[in-house]
């Protein structure tokens, strides 16, 4: 093992382990459990837009709406069809997968600011679908009248709804799960043409590759993950809430990628986390926590280009 | 038996005919140079090879098979692959990652989300064995965006090489090169049509790589076919030395 990989084995182990403890260590420092599980929900999310934006080099700027969609998959399941967290979290991926699967094939044929135009129209008119449709979605005051339930085991069951603790780690666990996917999607094959195509578009075309064919699966593949990462949301408010799927929620999302650095794989979650933790501290003092969200997001594009995570690997390299 | 059959091809841009009535064959094992003044439409007609876009007229066939319709990944996918005038790769990767993602792709993996062991040992190998063709195996760990230049390019070449294409299209191979890369180059474009029989189209300025390399050269002019035939009969040819003089003067 050369000195390289020793090092990312050191740092993955860090990832893991201050994730893992973070209730411990979180409390003492002035967070609450549940700051924590809003930053690993997010996080996830974040790091959805970032295996398209990052690595495969389309920016999305509608991908609230897959997020919403799960979470009103999740809910609406609890509320209506049965009283499962896991089920309410399958439902929730299926939905935003498989409706971003069919918009993805007209997505796709875009490229640059069109591809990103379209997505926001297409986020959009999800917004406005669960703002009118009040029958079903609660409309303006977001679906309400369900919580997580209980895990059952058979012979067990793990309370994750009055317990913080409990569910930080469920939510660590689907976390972990996800991302073990998205690693391995990553490392593969599969995973190597979406980086040429990231890298070169044309080169990528001339070696084989069916560009669009290629981008709508790593499109309709971060649908999933993040209609995943929405139906968590859900459970962790017990509501969902139509902004959740609007396109400013969206840019919410690619501000924590890039911010955190869009060309690293943990990038994503680094900038949830100082997104989260600056939005839960700030706006206790000032309603304008956006502005000072804003002004670190605009120092680190100018300042350090490959985001906070890149900026500290080539500090300590 | 021809590889490529270019059988009376023409593209229109608007009112601009930019190739006009040609038509080639290339037989297998052969190293066909097209030259031509600047705005001949070389490039055009190169672009028409490979499916950068479909002819206004014209047919063309590859292995026996009509390829006219059909999109760049399919020609790819049949055996044909190219390199640019301006050199295509991928910046931020390694020369090894680059080459590898070219093997993976025909091996067939392209949309596996996993690779075995075996596999993955054969890709490699394929990798490390066109690195070595291309005298890259020195440098496998290097970005391709750190590279000299000649070196980007003879990475470029290998990437079109990993394809294990029945067909080579070069541009401009030799484009923005110093007399010592221009050397290296020409020497691996013959080592590849001489010992590895490639079939070789390629498209060059530099007349001295030309009439080195080639077993048959095409002269368009104008968009036009304006003469075919061994670097001796091209050498001879009045029509092709009034086509280079009149531009020049």
């Amino acid at each position: 093992m050369n000195s390289e990989q020793t090092r990312k084995l050191i740092a993955l182990s860090a990832i893991w382990i201050a994730l893992l403890l973070a209730p411990y260590w979180m409390v003492p420092l002035g967070g609450y459990t549940a700051l924590a599980t809003r930053v690993l929900v997010l996080g996830l999310a974040a790091m959805s837009v970032n295996f398209l934006l990052g690595f495969t080099g389309v920016l999305s700027f509608g991908h609230a709406a897959y997020f919403g969609l799960g979470a009103y998959g999740a809910g609406l399941t609890l509320k209506y069809l049965a009283a499962s967290t896991p089920l309410s979290l399958l439902a929730g991926m299926l939905l935003g997968g498989i409706c971003g699967g069919i918009l993805g094939t007209l997505i796709v044929r875009r490229r640059g600011v069109y591809f990103a135009m379209v997505t926001i129209a297409f986020g959009q008119v999800f917004y406005y679908i669960a703002f009118r449709w009040n029958s079903l979605t609660g409309g303006d005051d977001g679906l309400r009248g369900f919580s997580r339930q209980p895990l059952d085991f058979g012979l067990f069951k793990i309370d994750i709804l009055s317990s913080a603790n409990n569910f930080y780690f469920f939510v660590l666990f689907c976390f972990a799960l996800i991302v073990g996917v998205m690693g391995f999607i990553l490392r593969s094959p599969f995973g190597r043409t979406m980086i040429a195509i990231r890298e070169n578009e044309r080169r990528a075309r001339f070696l084989g590759i069916p560009v669009e064919r290629h981008i709508w699966i790593a499109f309709t593949l971060s649908c999933f993950f993040m209609g995943f990462a929405g139906a968590l949301y859900a459970l962790v408010n017990n509501f969902a809430d139509p902004r959740g799927l609007h396109y400013s929620q969206s840019g919410d999302f690619v501000i924590m990628a890039v911010m955190g650095g869009m060309r690293s794989f943990w990038g994503p979650l680094l900038g949830a986390t100082v997104f989260v933790v600056l939005q839960d501290y700030l706006s206790s003092v000032t309603v304008n926590w956006m502005s000072f969200v804003g002004l670190l997001f605009v120092l680190v594009v100018l300042f350090f280009p490959r985001g906070l995570l890149g900026f500290l690997q080539r500090s300590k390299a | 038996m021809n590889v490529l059959e270019i059988n009376n091809v023409t593209k229109r841009f608007g009112n601009l005919v930019a190739v006009s009535g040609v038509s080639l064959n290339v037989a297998k094992g052969e190293l066909c140079a097209i030259i031509g003044p600047n705005g001949a439409g070389k490039t055009t007609f190169f672009n028409l090879i490979s499916g950068f876009f479909p002819p206004t007229s014209g047919s063309i066939t590859f292995d026996g098979r009509d390829i006219t319709r059909l999109a760049t990944n399919q020609r790819v996918t049949l055996g044909m692959a190219r390199t640019f005038q301006i050199t295509e790769i991928f910046p931020e990767l390694t020369v090894f990652e680059n080459v590898r993602i070219s093997a993976e792709v025909a091996g067939g993996y392209r949309l596996r989300p996993w690779i075995s062991r075996v596999e993955a040992a054969q890709v490699h190998a394929r990798v490390e064995e066109t690195l070595k063709l291309v005298s890259l195996e020195t440098k496998t760990d290097r970005l391709v965006g750190e590279l000299a230049h000649g070196d980007q390019r003879a990475a470029e070449i290998a990437m079109a090489l990993a394809l294990k294409p029945h067909l080579l299209l070069l541009d401009e191979p030799t484009a923005g090169m110093g007399d010592q890369e221009t050397y290296q180059i020409t020497q691996l474009i013959r080592r590849l049509h001489r010992d590895s029989n490639y079939t070789i189209v390629l498209i060059e300025h530099d007349m001295r790589v030309v009439f080195h390399l080639a077993d048959r050269i095409c002269v368009l002019d104008q968009g036009r076919m304006l003469a075919q035939g061994t670097p001796q009969e091209i050498a001879a040819n009045e029509k092709v030395q009034a086509a280079y003089l009149g531009n020049a003067a």
